[in-house]
This record gives structure tokens, sequence and C-alpha cells, in this order.
């Protein structure tokens, strides 16, 4: 029985490849980016609210905000995969990672706004523009380009946190890599190769927010 | 009660016992003063006299805390409603806010703007103009400011000087019937100050705006003043047609203040 203990097999390897990617593609890929979308719409949301609406609403805001990122996503995965049963358990995965780093992502946001200068907002008023206008046209795309950093690492944070989607029963990745080891008795191929797809993922990533943090910055 | 003569007859900016503290530090006290439609004035004084905070009053960027200041006779900020001091709504604040511009020590342009965008932003949105009517305006100021070249520039590859003249072809694109200069050469370097003052000077000789300056540019307040007050410890001082100012002060503080900022025997000779 000397292949049992062999610690590596290149054919196990290539056999795990067509199950992980599926897990991957259809499920880690799809929730990564539909997540991101939601956390980055969701983020600005929560930090004009906070900033903008009158009292008990914004104050209700900052709790909830404070609240969600107090608490583990894998509580909150469990929590809306129980109490909303009518939804399947991707809908849940996919609103929930992005409600969870929408949390985090209104505090880039707000730290972004915070570091437009006084004197644009100065300017704002002296050219008497709108509170619509003022936002829209000089204080979000100036807040933009210094989150810009932060919400990519965000993103591959979420990447990264998608294997806790097991919880509620979704095959991502590394789920069906442990899947495909369970039915072979190999689990180091499979596992690897899902390190691996991470690493392969997660590495362009960043090297494509450098390139727009570059592209979005202006010359000082 | 206001009739129509009074408001015809009334200077289109007025002070009435302003104040302004920032908390227990009182920078303005029961300061009175008026200018009148067309008049060019500039206020003098050291700094931490108050002068700029009088400029961010009238520009709706501070609100006093005391007193009254009135545009062409209506409130700006707030009024008074049985002998209380009230607020006015911020759609009233605003409608009075346009007949108003302002110059920045450090320009203000938004970075994220080309300079056209800069300029046509408000009269677009605010003046509800058209696109293709305030870009030819917009164009035409450029060229008043000698930039006809950097309609599609953005700010960050433009001077200190280019991006001032921008900002005061900005201000101009509303049609303000106040401008406010508020030390507009003051972060420039030294010998772009001069193409910024000679466009200035020229806005003032071929217009007929009311302008609020604040400036230590001493010739260039004598040039195009009416009217130079002196401040000192949020109070005016002296207020002079330039030439008396200048030459023969009546107070010793504003003697001393001429002395330190246009050197000893500078007073009169120039």
């Amino acid at each position: 029985m000397q292949e049992q203990t062999e610690i590596w097999d290149w054919e196990m390897f290539f056999r795990a490849l067509p199950p992980v990617l599926e897990g991957f593609l259809t499920v880690t890929l799809l929730v990564t980016v539909l997540g991101t979308v939601i956390a980055a719409a969701l983020g600005l949301v929560w930090a004009m609210l906070i900033r903008l609406a009158p009292q008990p609403v914004s104050g209700i805001v900052k709790w909830f905000v404070a609240f969600i990122r107090m608490t583990p996503i894998v509580v909150q995965l469990l929590f809306a995969y129980y109490a909303f049963l009518m939804f399947d358990a991707m809908t849940i995965g996919i609103v929930v990672f992005g409600i969870h780093y929408s949390t985090y992502m209104s505090e880039v946001y707000r730290a972004g706004i915070d570091a437009v200068p006084k004197g644009q907002w100065e300017a704002t008023t002296a050219l008497s523009m709108s509170t619509r206008r003022t936002w829209a046209a000089v204080v979000i795309p100036q807040a933009l380009r210094a989150t810009v950093p932060a919400l990519g690492n965000y993103a591959i944070s979420m990447f990264k946190d998608t294997p806790f989607l097991l919880v509620i029963g979704v095959v991502e990745m590394v789920n069906a890599a442990q899947i495909f080891g369970g039915n072979n008795f190999r689990y180091v191929e499979a596992i690897t190769l899902a390190g691996i797809i991470f690493l392969l993922a997660s590495y362009p990533t960043s090297v494509l927010i450098r390139r727009m943090e570059k592209r979005l910055a202006y010359a000082n | 009660m206001p009739t129509p003569t009074d408001t015809a007859a009334a200077p289109i900016i007025e002070f009435r016992d302003v104040e302004k503290r920032f908390g227990d530090n009182v920078v303005l006290k029961d300061l009175d003063f008026h200018v009148n439609r067309g008049e060019r004035v500039t206020l003098i004084g050291p700094s931490g006299s108050g002068k700029t905070t009088i400029l961010r009053l009238v520009m709706t960027l501070e609100e006093a805390t005391d007193g009254l200041i009135l545009i062409d006779g209506d409130p700006l900020t707030h009024r008074i409603v049985d002998g209380k001091r009230v607020r006015l709504s911020n759609r009233e604040i605003k409608r009075t806010r346009t007949r108003i511009g302002m110059v920045f020590q450090q320009f203000n342009l938004f970075p994220n703007m080309t300079v056209i965008q800069n300029i046509t932003e408000s009269p677009i949105h605010v003046l509800g103009q058209s696109k293709a009517e305030a870009t030819r305006r917009a164009k035409d100021l450029l060229h008043q400011v000698g930039l006809d070249d950097k309609a599609d520039a953005h700010p960050s590859s433009l001077s200190g000087g280019q991006q001032q003249r921008v900002a005061i072809a900005r201000a101009l694109a509303m049609d303000p019937e106040i401008l406010l200069l508020d030390e507009v050469t003051s972060a420039l370097d030294p010998e772009i100050v001069g193409e910024v003052l000679g466009i200035l000077r020229r806005i003032a000789e071929t217009t007929d705006i009311t302008m609020l300056i604040v400036t230590h540019e001493m010739q260039f307040a004598r040039d195009v003043s009416d009217r130079v007050l002196m401040f000192d410890g949020g109070s005016i001082v002296e207020d002079a047609d330039p030439d008396t100012m200048f030459t023969a002060p009546s107070h010793e503080r504003t003697r001393k203040f001429l002395k330190a900022v246009l050197g000893e025997g500078q007073i009169g000779t120039r």
C-alpha cells in the first residue's frame, strides 16, 4: 500500500481540477463580485445617511453598522439562513456578504469624505451649489479617489472569506475541494489547488487595484 | 418697514451691530459699516483683526452671532421678528447667496473637474444656463484671464497663478453683484502676483461689480479702492479714501500698521 502514503499525487491534483474550478466559478467568484457591488453601494448609502440624515435615522444607521461589524459573519450567515427560509442559500450568502462588508466600506467612505478639504466645501457654497451637486460633482468623486485601494482590499478579504459559506451548505470552492477529498480519500491535492486558485485570483486583483489607484490619482 | 425708496437707496452691503465670536473669542464686535453699489472697498489691518471673517460672513461661510447683515436691503442670514433675531430658511439664504461670489487665497478649484467644468458647473446647475451658453461664456472669461488654451486642462497641471485666474473666471461666470477677494495673491510666488492683480485691475476698470477686498498688496489697494477700512481687534479704526489712508492717516494705529507693512518712510511716497 505504498501509494496511499505518498504525500503528493499529481493525478489527484488534475482530477480535482474540474469540481474545484466549478466551485470557484459558480459560487466563489459570483458571491465575491455581487457581494462587492452590494457592499460598495450600501457602504456609500450608510456613510451618507450617517452624515446627512436627521437624528433618529443617522443614529439607527450608526448603531446598525457597528452591530454588524462586531458580530462574526458566520453567525450572520446562519442567522439569515434560518430566519429567511424563503430565500435559497446562495442568495442569502450574497446578501449577507454584501451587507457585512458594506459596514466596513462605509467607514472607508466616511474617511474619504472627511479627507475632502474644507476649501472644497467652501467653494461649493461660494458657487451656490445645491447639496445634491455638492455631493455628486465634488465630494463623492474626490472621496472615491481616496477609497479605491481600501475598497479593493475589502473585496479581496471578502473573496477569502467565502469558504464560510459552507456553514449554510453552499458548495463553494473549498467545500468542493473537501467533498472531492472525502470521495477519494485524498485531501491535500484538492485543498492545495483551492489555495492556488485563491492566490492566482487575488494577485491580479491587487495589481488591478493599484493600477486603478494610479489612474484615479491626479498628479499633485 | 423698508419702503421701496429705502430699498432703492440701500447700500448693497450693510453690517448692523454685527458680532462674531468663536466660543469666548470675540472676532468682530458691534461692527457697523456699509458698502455702496459699485464701490470697491479694501479692508486692511494686522492678521487676526477680523478682515477675512467679514468676507466669510458675507459669503455665508460663517454666520454672525449677533447683529444683522443686509444685502441690498434684504437680510442675509438673520432678520428681526418681534424684537428677536431669527435665522432665515436655507432657501432664502441661498437666494441671496447667488448674488455674491468669492475668490479664495487657496483657489479651491475642484481637482476632479477640468478648467471649463469648474467654470460652467454653477452657471449650468444653479443659473440654469444651457451647456453651450455656459461654455461660450466660460471661454470668453478664460480669454479675459489669458488662459484660452487651458479649457480642458486639469487644475493640477496649472501653476498657482493660472489656478487663481481660473478661480477668478469661475467666480465671474456667476455674474455676481458682489465679488469678495480674500488675500487672492498671498499664496502666489512674488513674480506671479502681478499677473493676477493686473487681471483684477482690469475687472475693476471694465465692470461695475461691487468689490470687497482683503489684501496685503497696498499699492493694489490704493489703485483700485474707492475706500479703505483699517481694522484692528475686530473694529474699524479708520475709514478713508485711499489717498488719505496711505498718505495722511489720522490714527496712530494706522500709521504704525502702514509703517510695518510698507517700511519706514514709505507712507505717502508711492
